[in-house]
């Protein structure tokens, strides 16, 4: 019989008074007893809708199921089969809109925590099993792999999985991509990253970092010299966007990328790291998406007083996940709403010493459906802080598009690949950011997944 | 890890390193860089390429030392490793088709500038070549510099050493002197390339400046090494670094390039009490 609660099982959490002063991990994971109580909510419905909502397609009620009967060694196997990053997934999908979204318990209460189930198999796992994933038995042919974000890594898993040899080029010197230089320790603990990468590892996948693709090696030369008869391009969409405001180059005006890079690729958080970032009072961080929580976050766990979110829309236009603006509210992040900011000011030494910003309200909805911002007349305030942080999105990086012949991009940087991944070169592949502009890691997953499947059809039927 | 396999002194605090970096010498051209980290716990920095030999599949960097990051580097010998060293990025210098050429070079800044006189010289070109040091002590480079160079002028602060003033003094007198530049190519500290620049600007000489603001990917991820060219926001790293010097926003990179001065000048302090060295 199942369990009934219209109630998710709450995710035991740090204090917020306490977490927003340290970078440990804010959710602190179900305990087995949680666990399986939790799993005895699903129906095990037959027509299983939650799978439809998950871009990976893990086989969600048999996982469960195990979970349910205590076998957790057994639920883990049944989602690795689907999925290279378990342990990343189960804490930073947004399943409120995927797989939970679909589930029928949804429909009078709340529906079974998928994501929370995900996160504690793959945490016992990690934990508990020392078995290293089983090689494939080598097939021969070899594939690179440009990016080690969620995108790569996935389709470098699921082409090692099917026997190719299988190289990531990671540019940076450490492996994780957006995993490791963008989300913070707190939502993604590093060692976990770490930890799934060398699951991958264990399954054949070479990691190659410290190579600029597109600089010391381009995919011509990979394809060719270097014998990849396939290469797949999840580079990502690095490049951040600024605002063209006057002040933007300020002292104190961070990109989030560099802002995050610096705290959690660089560790600029711990005392004894090499690389600085600003100890600032007041910190004023624009946009609205989930990166703009993170630094946000970040921020005021550094130490700063004061921390806004300025944002020109209204909060049920947010693009950030409802859990991580809750978050940021708990852990005292002030949200500036309907607020668009027109100059950065200029204090001592170069500085920041306020960011002058218009009130707006909403008018007609604009082309994204939603309604468009509009100035309102004579609102300009000047809203003090010492640093700013520009969170309003990134641009794929032109290095792959400007150094190999006849891929073809959109306007805005994009490449152009199908439903399949394929690009206009022939065994060129990409998925992710660097194809869809900036979105999720799940769905940077199911497109690294989706090119792995089209990849090895490509390099079957060639052969 | 990369080797260093050779390792000079050429001053006090300017050292010269050939790393083993096949890949990168393989496609290494002048005007490139490479980011290092000396160590698992280091931060990156950036380091243009001083020379590189494609057959040895070697780079080599010139540094000098002013924070921790440095005096860790120059702690190392040959036979040790860099833990991390990435590149070439940034665009190359366009020096194709140039006939005639003032190169300079101010203090550290001629180890940048002498791949690009070099390169200049194979290409052909007539080059003039102009550096400037605080004192004798602080030379670099003189015999490679001489060897592709038409002209040489060297310049010190303090008169120790060639003639005494500014490189600007010499460039202005050899443009008086009737030498038809099709550019001047400056690198050195941000002060000197802006007086070079305001000094063409007045004979309306064509100049390309080279920057070095802090980085961290080098790659056009973070924005840190933004600066305004002709009223745009450009990234040195992947924009650069190259840039028009009349067109350059020098103050607002002045400013920039001294954010974290007082943590640099920390972490210098504890390199030093780490190898036990006075602070110079």
């Amino acid at each position: 019989m199942p369990n009934m609660s219209p109630k998710k099982h709450e995710m035991p959490s740090q204090a917020p008074e306490v977490r927003n002063k340290n970078f440990y991990e804010v959710a602190l994971g179900y305990t087995a007893e949680t666990a399986i109580e939790e799993a005895q909510r699903c129906l095990n419905c037959k027509h299983k809708p939650c799978i439809g909502g998950c871009p990976v397609k893990i086989h969600i009620p048999e996982f469960i199921a195990k979970v349910a009967a205590g076998e957790f060694e057994e639920a883990y196997q049944i989602i690795q089969k689907t999925s290279s990053l378990p342990a990343v997934c189960g804490r930073v999908c947004p399943q409120e809109t995927q797989c939970e979204s679909k589930c029928v318990r949804g429909i009078k209460g709340e529906p079974v925590a998928i994501g929370r189930l995900e996160r504690f198999v793959a945490d016992w796992h990690n934990a508990n099993s020392c078995d290293l994933p089983v090689k494939a038995e080598p097939n021969g042919h070899k594939v690179a792999v440009v990016g080690s974000g969620p995108a790569g890594l996935t389709c470098a898993g699921d082409l090692a999985k099917r026997g190719y040899d299988v190289t990531v080029f990671e540019a940076l010197h450490l492996a994780g991509g957006v995993l490791v230089y963008g989300i913070p320790e707190f939502r993604l603990p590093k060692l976990i990253v770490e930890k799934e990468i060398d699951n991958l590892k264990a399954l054949g996948v070479k990691v190659e970092t410290n190579m600029v693709i597109g600089k010391v090696l381009s995919i011509d030369e990979l394809m060719g010299e270097y014998g990849f008869e396939a290469v797949f391009v999840g580079s990502g969409a690095g490049l951040p966007r600024f605002m063209n405001i006057p002040g933007e180059n300020l002292k104190s005006v961070y990109s989030a990328n560099e802002f995050l890079t610096r705290v959690n690729l660089m560790k600029a958080y711990k005392d004894n790291s090499r690389t600085p970032v600003l100890h600032v009072k007041k910190v004023a961080v624009v946009g609205g998406g989930n990166v703009a929580m993170d630094a946000a976050r970040c921020a005021k766990r550094l130490g700063a007083e004061e921390v806004y979110i300025v944002y020109r829309r209204s909060e049920h236009e947010l693009p950030a996940r409802a859990e991580e603006v809750e978050h940021a509210k708990e852990e005292g992040i002030v949200f500036k709403f309907l607020t668009n900011p027109t100059a950065i000011l200029e204090g001592e030494n170069g500085m920041v010493r306020g960011m002058t910003c218009v009130e707006m309200e909403l008018g007609e909805p604009d082309a994204s459906g939603r309604r468009r911002p509009v100035e309102k007349a004579g609102s300009e305030f000047t809203l003090e802080c010492d640093c700013v942080i520009m969170a309003i999105g990134t641009s794929p990086n032109p290095l792959i598009k400007n150094t190999t012949k006849g891929l073809e991009t959109q306007k805005w940087g994009g490449i152009i690949a199908d439903e399949h991944g394929l690009t206009s070169r022939e065994g060129v592949y990409a998925g992710g950011d660097a194809v869809t502009g900036a979105a999720t890691v799940i769905l940077a997953m199911g497109a690294g997944k989706t090119a792995a499947e089209a990849i090895d059809e490509y390099i079957k039927n060639k052969n | 890890m990369y080797k260093i396999l050779k390792k000079r002194e050429l001053n006090p605090t300017v050292t010269l390193m050939e790393v083993d970096a096949p890949f990168i010498a393989k496609k290494a051209q002048p005007g490139q860089f490479v980011i290092l980290r000396v160590d698992e716990e280091g931060e990156r920095i950036p380091l243009t390429v001083a020379d590189y030999d494609r057959a040895r599949g070697t780079v080599t960097i010139i540094f000098q030392i002013v924070g921790g990051t440095t005096e860790r580097l120059n702690h190392l010998n040959e036979g040790d490793f860099i833990h991390d060293f990435v590149g070439p990025l940034g665009e190359p210098s366009h020096l194709d088709g140039l006939k005639k050429v003032a190169v300079v070079g101010g203090g550290v800044g001629c180890a940048i500038a002498y791949p690009v006189a070099k390169k200049l010289h194979e290409l052909g070109a007539e080059v003039h070549s102009i550096v400037g040091f605080r004192n004798k002590d602080l030379v670099i480079l003189e015999e490679e510099f001489r060897a592709v160079s038409d002209v040489y002028k060297m310049m010190t602060d303090d008169g120790s050493y060639g003639e005494k003033g500014l490189v600007t003094d010499a460039l202005k007198a050899l443009i008086e002197a009737g030498n038809a530049y099709d550019e001047v190519i400056a690198i050195g500290p941000v002060v000197m390339m802006k007086f070079v620049s305001l000094l063409t600007k007045q004979h309306n000489i064509k100049t390309m400046v080279s920057m070095n603001p802090i980085m961290i990917d080098g790659t056009g991820m973070c924005g840190c090494c933004r600066l305004t060219v002709a009223g745009k926001t450009k990234f040195a790293c992947v924009d650069g670094p190259d840039f028009d010097g009349h067109e350059v926003d020098y103050d607002e990179i002045l400013k920039r390039a001294s954010t974290y001065r007082d943590f640099e000048k920390r972490e210098r302090e504890e390199a030093c009490n780490l190898f036990k060295k006075e602070v110079k």
